[in-house]
């Protein structure tokens, strides 16, 4: 059975009204194999593989499944071809347990959650996941989520995977559970299917990598046989360099100043614990910490978004040289100031952008106060837009596209884009590349380079910590809503970091 | 005091079977994803479509109450009345699910159709009659409906507030009662309740969102009908006139989230609503205008639970997630 076909995809084109997602595209996966599908943000790779799922169907081409062609019209079809598929959005019932969502659009076998729940634990136990079934899913972390949706197909005899971006949103521990489930899975003959771009990933994890570009198949090459650049060349049909340039700081002016924060959450529980620290014009100062340490919080505080309950935050103004303690101003006026927030939160859309507008009316949301008339002057917005679609290579069909239907890492460009044209004194960003291609991270780290250079303080909230060595200036941890220490980025290695931020987690788990 | 309690319970449970026909309909619905609106106006469908079915069989036997067959005289306006508000939502259905019209408007739109509906048939009706008077009696077919136990008299206390009431009204409770647990403890129930959370994981799961959605709004439609069937024969002794059911259609609505989605709650929700309705006739005294006020009642309390609830914030309370919003597989 191992190392047969078990899939393959001929001649596969789909299309969306005008835009071409796939295009002529072949690929064939193995049963006892881990196969990578790389590629760019919006190079198809989703839609390849929702097609083998059957939430869409090819415009033209087949797919063969163990030699013989299927005609995969809906999911059901998948299920019967014992295909399954873990989306890189959850599709889970929040108010449903973990066995009621496995068992969900099941029709085999009377109904009986108590069988299903011990079927469950026969599963994790064999390939080794951690699960309580009758946790209901609106209480589970990120990571357990996932576990259930892998669960769900496996529990209907899946044999062969296709996991969607599945490290995107997981700590370095759990994406190391996770490669150890699907190894284990491997090898009892399964054919996995993984998309991603994370390079380090494909070459630790997989046999075969498939390269995709812009839609479509570029070629498909043995894990052992290539390198990084390698794959990085197919992929983007260039070579292109992966280094930062990191430049010395230009000033050593302090252009913000925390002092002494704290701020407590809705239930009274506290989030920010007497956090201080400095941010020179011109440096990139990195903040580094285990997701919900208080990142988002302390970026909110900044910008005027969260209460505080003790502390004060002092702006130097460079116009007017004053010291304005941001405390007592409103969101409006710190923007006003220069200080902007451009938030990448795990949600996109969520914060920031309004997915049903276009690109034009999402640049006015920032601009829509400084018109005169009673009419949009819908102009300079336009100009704007066009330009962030040219400059930072946004791939629309036009300025006029609702955000919403723009991938991932599009409307990441267009967020950060719109926040820099604003020509700020201090650039807040969180987890700006987070999904993001190679490419477009690079080109993202470009940009608050520049910036940097032309003294902007920026303070970047980052999870790879690769990352964060090689473009900041300083990196403060934060574990807890603390400050579990600040280290100088050029010298500092990544164990330091990751030392201080485990400290900070056993301190307070020893409480 | 027995005498009050007895008299509060009698007199609350007529009022509240109707109302607990519209909301056991319309959990069913929303559970699928469905607002569905038009349920006042498939009350009134439902109701003057069993109107007509036993003005007819009445017609047919003469009008006397000697030749009516007591089978045949449940059975039509029952069929009638299902077979009416079935093919309402079947309509609603048919513009929401199929061609995604939006669910508010079409839900308006339904009810304000249905009542004109109602009220034309039933102006249509009296006409026929060519009575004086502005309502159509349906007495004989009524007399069937709410027969009740024959030893009701004989057990006292316990046969007036158990056993004194129409048949239509058991099946009320027990169509509630088997709502749930068919909501809760099957597979049809799971995958419904998938299909109003989330459908694009029902949908991913290989569940046929669209007949879900189809078969719970016309079932949903066709016990909501039975409500204003009920009302007609039980509540109003048989006869129709225009407008009589008032708004007790959104009620049923209210109650729904006063329920908080449960059909098991909207048992004990309707008959506290029920004892809310009457309660002007216990506070009397106070002149008309105050009675104005105590009609007030019902909706105070769904506004006060709607606060309560939301407050709360438990998810398990929470309107299906997807409620309102209509299927679109290809979107992205």
């Amino acid at each position: 059975m191992t190392n047969q076909p078990a899939i393959e995809l001929k001649n596969i084109t789909k299309k969306f009204g005008k835009v071409i997602a796939n295009k002529n595209v072949n690929l064939t996966a193995n049963r006892g194999e881990i196969l990578s599908i790389l590629g760019e943000n919006g190079s198809g790779k989703t839609t390849l593989m929702n097609m083998i799922s059957g939430i869409y169907y090819p415009d033209e081409g087949s797919i063969y499944i163990d030699g013989k062609e299927a005609v995969i019209t809906s999911p059901k079809d998948a299920f019967d071809y014992k295909i399954g598929m873990i989306h890189q959005h959850f599709k889970l019932v929040d108010v449903f347990s973990a066995a009621e969502n496995v068992v969900l659009g099941i029709n085999k076998g009377a109904y009986d959650l108590n069988k299903s729940t011990a079927q469950i634990m026969e599963i994790c136990d064999k390939y080794g996941f951690e699960l309580d079934p009758v946790k209901k899913i609106y209480t589970m972390s990120v990571s357990e989520k996932q576990t259930v949706e892998i669960i769900k197909v496996l529990y209907r005899g899946a044999d062969i995977l296709i996991l969607d971006e599945p490290t995107a949103v997981l700590t370095p521990q759990e994406t190391e559970k996770l490669f150890a489930v699907l190894r284990r899975m491997r090898d009892a003959g399964k054919c996995i299917i993984i998309i991603t771009h994370k390079l380090h990933e494909v070459l630790s994890l997989s046999d075969k990598v498939a390269v995709l570009r812009k839609g479509e198949y570029v070629g498909t090459v043995n894990t052992c046989e290539t390198t990084e650049s390698e794959l990085t060349e197919m992929m983007v049909g260039e070579k292109i360099e992966l280094n930062i340039h990191r430049s010395e700081p230009v000033s050593d002016e302090t252009r913000l100043s925390v002092k002494g924060i704290t701020c407590k959450d809705r239930q009274g529980i506290v989030v920010l614990d007497d956090i201080s620290f400095d941010v020179k014009a011109g440096e990139i100062f990195g903040i580094a910490g285990i997701a919900g340490s208080g990142q988002r919080e302390l970026l909110e505080a900044i910008a005027g978004l969260q209460k505080l309950t003790s502390g004060e935050i002092i702006y130097n103004n460079p116009k007017t040289g004053n010291m304005d303690n941001l405390r007592d101003k409103t969101p409006v006026q710190i923007r006003e100031l220069g200080v902007r927030l451009s938030f990448v939160p795990e949600d996109r859309l969520g914060m920031g952008l309004v997915g049903n507008m276009d690109i034009v009316d999402n640049m006015m949301l920032r601009s829509y106060s400084k018109g005169h008339s009673v009419f949009l002057q819908r102009k300079k917005p336009k100009d704007l837009a066009n330009k962030i679609i040219h400059d930072l290579g946004v791939v629309t069909p036009g300025a006029s596209t609702p955000v919403r239907r723009l991938s991932g890492g599009n409307v990441q460009k267009v967020l950060v884009g719109r926040e820099i044209a604003a020509a700020p004194t201090v650039l807040m960003v969180a987890y700006p590349v987070r999904g993001l291609d190679i490419n477009s991270s690079y080109m993202i780290y470009n940009m608050l380079n520049q910036q940097k250079e032309t003294g902007v303080a920026v303070i970047f909230v980052g999870e790879d910590l690769d990352v964060l060595l090689e473009l900041c200036d300083r990196i403060m941890v934060i574990g807890s809503g603390r400050v579990a220490g600040t280290v100088d980025a050029r010298t500092a290695s990544k164990e330091e970091i990751g030392l201080l931020m485990t400290k900070s987690r056993k301190e307070t788990e020893g409480e | 005091m027995l005498a009050k309690v007895l008299s509060l319970v009698t007199r609350a449970i007529p009022l509240a079977i109707p109302l607990l026909y519209g909301s056991t309909g319309e959990i069913v619905t929303e559970k699928s994803g469905h607002l569905n609106l038009g349920i006042p106006g498939i009350m009134y469908i439902g109701a003057i479509s069993g109107v007509a079915g036993a003005f007819l069989y009445e017609q047919s036997c003469g009008n006397n109450i000697e030749n009516m067959n007591a089978v045949l005289a449940i059975l039509i306006p029952l069929l009638a009345c299902i077979a009416g508000s079935v093919l309402i939502g079947l309509l609603y259905s048919f513009l929401t699910v199929t061609l995604k019209a939006n669910q508010n408007v079409t839900g308006l739109a339904i009810t304000t159709f249905g009542v004109g509906v109602g009220n034309f048939f039933g102006g249509t009706l009296i006409k026929l009659v060519d009575t004086e008077v502005t309502s159509i009696s349906l007495a004989n077919t009524s007399h069937f409906y709410k027969y009740s136990f024959p030893f009701v008299d004989k057990l006292g206390w316990f046969g007036d507030l158990f056993l004194s009431y129409d048949f239509l009204t058991y099946v009320a409770i027990i169509i509630a009662i088997i709502t749930g647990i068919i909501l809760n403890r099957t597979r049809v129930g799971l995958n419904l309740r998938s299909v109003g959370e989330n459908p694009a994981t029902a949908d991913a799961a290989g569940i046929n969102v669209i007949k879900y959605r189809y078969v719970a709004t016309c079932i949903g439609a066709g016990i909501a009908g039975l409500g204003g069937l009920q009302y007609i024969m039980a509540y109003a002794d048989g006869s129709w006139s225009n407008d009589a059911f008032g708004d007790r259609g959104w009620m049923a609505i209210a109650l729904v989230i006063f329920a908080l989605w449960k059909p098991s709650m909207a048992i004990l929700g309707s008959f506290l609503f029920g004892a809310l309705c009457n309660a002007n006739n216990y506070f009397t005294g106070y002149g008309v205008q105050a009675q104005e006020l105590f009609k007030m009642l019902p909706y105070i309390v769904t506004i006060v639970v709607l606060i309560i609830t939301s407050m709360r914030k438990k998810r398990e309370h929470q309107p299906p997630e997807s409620l309102g919003i209509n299927y679109f597989r290809e979107e992205r």
